[in-house]
């Protein structure tokens, strides 16, 4: 076990160290005999007073759990989340108690041993009565060798947004959206001007590009996802007429600008009035109606064949190699965080869709509701939701599925090209795992 | 008659540097043979225990189609990136070394780029790059032309990452010029005027020989600059589309702390530092030699 240990002196330390160092304080500094102090990492991933909600979930919690207290720990994004806990982990540290992933970190999280699946917990909370609150999409990538391995927490699906003024003045009906891809398309046309001050449609490409070509793959009827965690189906007849409908919407119909959009500057151009219609995340909803001067209309994304969407988002996490003594209050803290009340005020504030079935009948998502019934549209569409891309290796194959996507939007390959080598390099991968 | 030195004389010079060389070694040396010992391994996500495989991430390297892509798209930012800024910023240094009107306005204005952090220059040229409303595209629209997707073009986007990585170091290198220029002897060039030299032949023939250090200097920093590219990337592209403005330590950092690939990882940080390593080692040898002459 020589190379094990000189596995801990990784080069990369300078990180490394200043990792563990810093979580080796936090676990240390606030631990006093009497009480359980957690440590818990969250990264931040939409607009929004992120920080002061935690703060408040956070004291609200210890207040009603005397004896145990949390110490949170803003990590950044969910790349800078996961690495710091890896190499965390690589580096011997102690990681955080509880820590909100990307729901999709599950198998590379298991294969680097960094988590303890939550099922004695569930099962004294209620088992399948206690699981059957959260929206099963939520849950759709919580599972892996017969454990559950998490809840969910800051839950997403892509929608469409659509500004409802522009479709009344293209003679379109302003009260739904598109109900597939042939009438986005026909809609799109319709609101595009000739002048290319607006576009029909925009839907980015830049960043996580897998994620909303999933929603074409899935309107289409299909998934990318494999029936293993060491299976993906790149290059189905569905995931490619699927990419052909996603380039044919700049190279074919110019109703969308050509090449690689980014996911920031949808928003901007949506409320500028540039584009009538664009695919963002669920969570965007309140900044978008914050900014827009007109009716902003919110819908489902669409393929082929209809609605369809992956969900997306993170899910709270239980770390191992964590004290035996932090368990039961970690899981406290998870309950908590995943609670009925806490999941309708995140959702409220933030514009993540509440994990909870039970959160849309509180009285304060009933009042929200009532005052904005956009934030209803996407917990409705959650029955079109399905898997977001997951497998070993995730950050790899996600990648390769992305720069498929990229390489046919900028004209560099076409789809069936571009998905067979994408199935190839992942195929490749995976035969090193061996379920 | 020669005195031998005294043995106190002999290890005083080694007992200054011993604090610096110890933290080379610590710090760069030990790190450096770290790295070439876990290239040797395999260790990724499905291999969690080291496994030895000796060449094995080497091969594995030399038969992957994205990272010959890497390497090239690097390559092609060194070649265009350094002779650009370093001949831009001798003409913008040889155009200021003179009575101007404004002057500190024009030299401060050139120099601005370069005391900008990346991550912001990033961010502001993103902007500037936007479809649409984007700084360069309505100027390009002032001139007829037509817009582009800048970054989001496979064509486009590393040409673009140069633009700026031009704009973020020419007026670096500048000062540099500037400061050599200033430090030329009056002699020799009031004799080539008195000699009738055309201001062409005073260049060539006079200042350029003159500042080779400066351009040796300049020149190494453009390299280093050229191979240190990550922010950029980071903020603007992620590297996209499909690999077009991926460079290898932004590779690097991706297969380590995104794929968690560190046998992977390792062996390119070898091939990086042993390119750096030939670049340095024929820098002071061949090409300083040469300088000192001339």
């Amino acid at each position: 076990m020589e190379s094990a240990r000189w596995r801990r002196l990784l080069v990369a330390s300078a990180t490394t160290a200043l990792v563990v160092t810093l979580s080796a304080c936090g676990a240390g500094a606030t631990a006093t005999p009497s009480s359980v102090a957690l440590t818990f990492y969250y990264p931040v991933a939409v607009p929004g007073p992120i920080t002061q909600l935690i703060d408040g979930y956070i004291s609200k919690f210890e207040q009603q759990n005397p004896g145990i207290t949390v110490k949170p720990v803003l990590s950044g994004g969910y790349p800078d989340t996961l690495t710091k806990i890896e190499t965390t982990i690589k580096g011997g540290g102690t990681p955080p108690d509880v820590a909100v992933m990307l729901s999709t970190d599950l198998y590379s999280l298991v294969d680097s041993n960094a988590i303890q699946p939550l099922d004695s917990q569930i099962a004294a909370a209620g088992g399948d009565t206690y699981l059957s609150d959260f929206y099963p999409a939520f849950l759709a990538n919580s599972r892996y060798q017969g454990h559950i391995w998490s809840l969910p927490f800051q839950r997403s699906t892509p929608v469409l947004f659509y500004n409802k003024d522009m479709f009344t003045a293209a003679g379109l009906d302003p009260s739904t959206g598109p109900a597939n891809y042939q009438e986005m398309v026909s809609d799109a046309q319709k609101l595009t001007k000739p002048d290319g001050s607006t576009y029909g449609i925009e839907i980015s490409s830049d960043g996580i590009p897998y994620w909303l070509f999933q929603s074409f793959v899935i309107g289409g009827g299909s998934n990318v996802v494999g029936s293993a965690p060491n299976q993906v189906n790149f290059d189905t007849p569905q995931a490619i007429q699927a990419l052909q409908d996603f380039a044919d919407l700049s190279a074919k119909y110019h109703v969308m600008p050509s090449g690689i959009l980014q996911w920031a500057n949808m928003p901007n151009d949506f409320v500028a009035g540039k584009a009538a219609m664009i695919w963002h995340s669920s969570g965007s909803l309140a900044n978008i109606l914050k900014q827009a001067k007109f009716n902003v209309g919110v819908s489902y994304t669409v393929g082929e064949n209809g609605y369809g969407a992956p969900t997306g988002g993170g899910n709270l996490y239980m770390l191992k190699g964590i004290p035996a003594s932090h368990q039961a209050a970690a899981w406290k803290f998870i309950q908590f965080m995943s609670s009925t009340d806490t999941q309708a005020d995140w959702s409220i504030n933030t514009g993540y869709i509440a994990a909870r079935q039970s959160s849309y009948q509180t009285a304060a998502m009933k009042a929200y509701i009532a005052k904005t019934p956009q934030a209803a549209v996407a917990p409705a569409g959650l029955q079109y939701a399905k898997a977001e891309l997951a497998a070993h290796d995730n950050a790899q194959i996600q990648k390769f599925l992305g720069d498929a996507v990229q390489a046919v939007l900028t004209g560099k390959s076409t789809p069936s090209a571009a998905l067979a080598t994408a199935q190839q390099q992942a195929t490749q991968l995976l035969s090193t795992f061996k379920n | 008659m020669e005195r031998r030195p005294r043995r106190g004389v002999a290890a005083l010079p080694y007992l200054l540097i011993a604090p610096t060389l110890f933290f080379v070694a610590l710090f760069t040396l030990w790190p450096t043979v770290l790295v070439a010992f876990d290239s040797l391994f395999l260790q990724n996500e499905a291999v969690q225990v080291p496994q030895f495989t000796g060449l094995g991430n080497y091969a594995a390297l030399a038969g992957d189609s994205a990272f010959q892509q890497v390497v090239l798209n690097t390559v092609l930012y060194v070649v265009v990136t350094v002779p650009v800024s370093v001949v831009l910023a001798l003409v913008l240094a040889l155009a200021l070394n003179r009575k101007l009107r404004a002057l500190g306005l024009f030299r401060l204005a050139f120099f601005y780029p370069a005391i900008l952090p990346m991550v912001s220059a990033a961010t502001i040229w993103l902007f500037m790059y936007a479809p649409g409303y984007g700084l360069v595209n309505v100027f390009l629209g002032i001139l007829h032309l037509p817009g582009q997707n800048w970054l989001g073009s496979a064509n486009l986007a590393l040409i673009a990452l140069m633009i700026l990585g031009i704009w973020k170091q020419t007026g670096y290198f500048m000062i540099f010029y500037l400061a050599g220029l200033q430090g030329l002897p009056h002699e020799v060039f009031e004799a080539a005027n008195l000699d009738g030299a055309s201001p062409l032949q005073t260049v060539r023939h006079l200042t350029l020989p003159l500042l080779m250090g400066t351009t040796l200097f300049v020149t190494t920093i453009a390299v280093v600059n050229a191979f240190e590219t990550v922010d950029q990337i980071y903020i603007m592209t992620g590297g996209g589309p499909t690999n077009a403005t991926t460079m290898l330590l932004f590779d690097i950092w991706q297969t380590l702390f995104s794929f968690f690939d560190q046998g992977k990882a390792s062996a390119m940080s070898v091939i990086l530092i042993g390119v750096l390593l030939i670049f340095t080692v024929v820098n002071f040898t061949q090409v300083e030699r040469r300088a000192t002459y001339e």
